[in-house]
């Protein structure tokens, strides 16, 4: 499943013959996760085949309906945190009523996407590279593979639908709690009319920041399944080895996020 | 059935298997023993190929496991059966769904049919009563049963077993022993048994295959195997306190 001939940095002392020894392995690693994952995006037609269809809800479940609690808090009050620090700012000018415009652009375009990314990588990311972490460890792998299941279609391809489907729907969800938040501040700290507030959102928001954000989203949730899943699968070492992956996963996922996240913002506005 | 023909094994460049020989004939039962690190587990991992061998053939009925890829690799792992050391049961699935994993995966059987042949191998190991029972809900023993009711669902050609007695008591090790020897009796299997219990090995073998740094030190029949001349098995019996006369004083325990 995942080439087990890794590299391996033979002992050298000179520091440069270091650094490139240590290049070449991140570079197998790269490549090692990149494979795992668009193999299990080849084998996403198969979703609705009756082998796969439960582990398939059970996914879209799992990352969808159980985030909700976490994202629902948090898109809340990160609506209410810049309405308040964007607002005290204009209100200094005498345009508060423009809060609902800086509300929704920033949530559509950056901080809708960037932020479910976050959350979904530390909690549904984490738990998937512990699952397949601990599932390696203990031989369950082994098990799936000499019983002639592929471990990626089993595994890692479910995961994969759960986390691309859901992630665009969980950022419109926590752009809209944003918003909603952005106005229960407008209304309640700054003096801004529910209408007047909606008009400003209508206003400044495009099509074009929420589709970008969307894309976004399902970029994050790719990148996600990515690493913990690889992260998970080549888990060695025990309990010790879980927690690494683990800790991993949400690390490695956190900054390929950020850089991901900068590159499509360049791309689509740079 | 089973062939390794100078297979060599490195991790990191340390050698753990050097060079490793053995035949496995069909429808015999062989133990692997050995102390800690001799290269047991290592060995019957390469039989399935869930190690990649340094250099050398292993050939499963004629063909080289080392070269198949793909399909043909899924089709040589078919005709095997493995138990993990830890039983490697699904933690999710209930031990009933666990044992029908392979059928339902791999087999087009109608689901009437794969729950009758779940439940009859369920209740050829003694687990019907935990069928709907979690692998954390059930003891050890009861885990290492339910996974070799899960590997010998499919009807194998061989058995692998990686430690079927470790961390059990010795009333559960001998029905496990038990277990073994019945089906090998009943389905007529090959099976390849790691162990470092040598009262199993005795109880269980057709041959004994003793190894020592990554190689076949010895491989006889249980009684030659405890008259075995060879320093190091004389050593490694000793440490058991297992006497060449084991099947005068325990002769209860010749189940073959």
């Amino acid at each position: 499943m995942i080439n087990q001939n890794t590299y391996e940095c033979p002992e050298c002392t000179h520091l440069f013959s270091r650094w490139g020894h240590n290049g070449l392995a991140f570079c197998q690693l790269v490549g090692q996760a990149m494979i795992l994952n668009f193999r299990a995006l080849l084998l996403c037609p198969r979703m609705f085949g009756k082998k796969s269809r439960g582990e398939v809800i059970y996914q879209l479940f799992f990352t969808g309906i159980r985030s909700l609690p976490v994202i629902s808090v948090v898109a809340l009050f990160i609506g209410m945190i810049f309405a308040i620090q964007t607002g005290i700012e204009l209100q200094r000018f005498g345009q508060e009523v423009q809060v609902g415009g800086a509300v929704a652009v920033v949530m559509l375009r950056e901080m809708g996407p960037f932020m479910t990314g976050l959350i979904i990588a530390a909690s549904v990311g984490a738990s998937i590279g512990a699952q397949l972490g601990t599932m390696t460890v203990s031989e369950e792998i082994s098990a799936l593979q000499i019983m002639s299941i592929d471990p990626v279609r089993f595994l890692v391809m479910p995961r994969l639908i759960g986390l691309m489907v859901m992630m665009p729907l969980l950022t419109l969800y926590t752009n809209i709690l944003a918003v909603a938040g952005g106005a229960i501040i407008g209304i309640t700290q700054l003096g801004v009319e529910l209408s007047a507030y909606l008009e400003n959102v209508r206003l400044y928001s495009e099509n074009k920041d929420l589709y970008t954000g969307l894309l976004k989203a399902m970029v994050f949730g790719y990148i996600i399944n990515m690493v913990a899943c690889h992260q998970g699968l080549t888990t060695t070492g025990g309990a010790v080895g879980v927690g690494k992956a683990t800790r991993s996963t949400v690390v490695i996922s956190f900054l390929v996020i950020l850089v991901t996240g900068f590159i499509l913002t360049k791309v689509f506005y740079g | 059935m089973i062939e390794f023909k100078h297979v060599k094994k490195e991790f990191s460049g340390k050698p753990v298997l050097r060079g490793m020989n053995l035949h496995v004939a069909k429808g015999e039962t062989i133990s692997l023993v050995g102390a800690s690190g001799a290269g047991k587990s290592v060995t019957l991992k390469h039989m399935v190929r869930l190690l990649e061998a340094t250099s050398g053939e292993i050939l499963i009925d004629g063909e080289n496991i080392l070269d198949q890829q793909g399909e043909d690799l899924s089709r040589i792992r078919e005709k095997f059966g493995y138990l993990f050391q830890g039983a490697a049961l699904l933690q999710w699935m209930t031990v009933f769904e666990n044992v029908a994993l392979p059928l339902r995966e791999n087999t087009k059987l109608p689901d009437e049919e794969i729950d009758r042949r779940v439940a009859e191998v369920l209740e050829k190991v003694g687990m019907s009563e935990a069928a709907e029972k979690l692998p954390a809900n059930i003891s050890g023993g009861m885990q290492k049963r339910a996974g070799l009711a899960r590997a010998v669902v499919t009807e194998p050609l061989i058995l692998l077993y990686d430690e079927p007695t470790s961390g059990l008591d010795p009333v559960t090790s001998r029905t496990i022993d038990g277990l073994i020897h019945d089906l090998q009796k009943d389905l007529g299997v090959t099976s390849v048994v790691v162990t470092h219990d040598m009262i199993s090995a005795l109880t269980i073998s057709d041959r004994i295959a003793m190894l020592h740094q990554g190689t076949v030190l010895e491989v006889s029949p249980p009684m030659e195997f405890l008259h075995s001349k060879n320093e190091a098995v004389r050593n490694f019996l000793d440490s058991q306190c297992i006497s060449s006369n084991f099947f005068d004083e325990f002769p209860e325990r010749k189940l073959t």
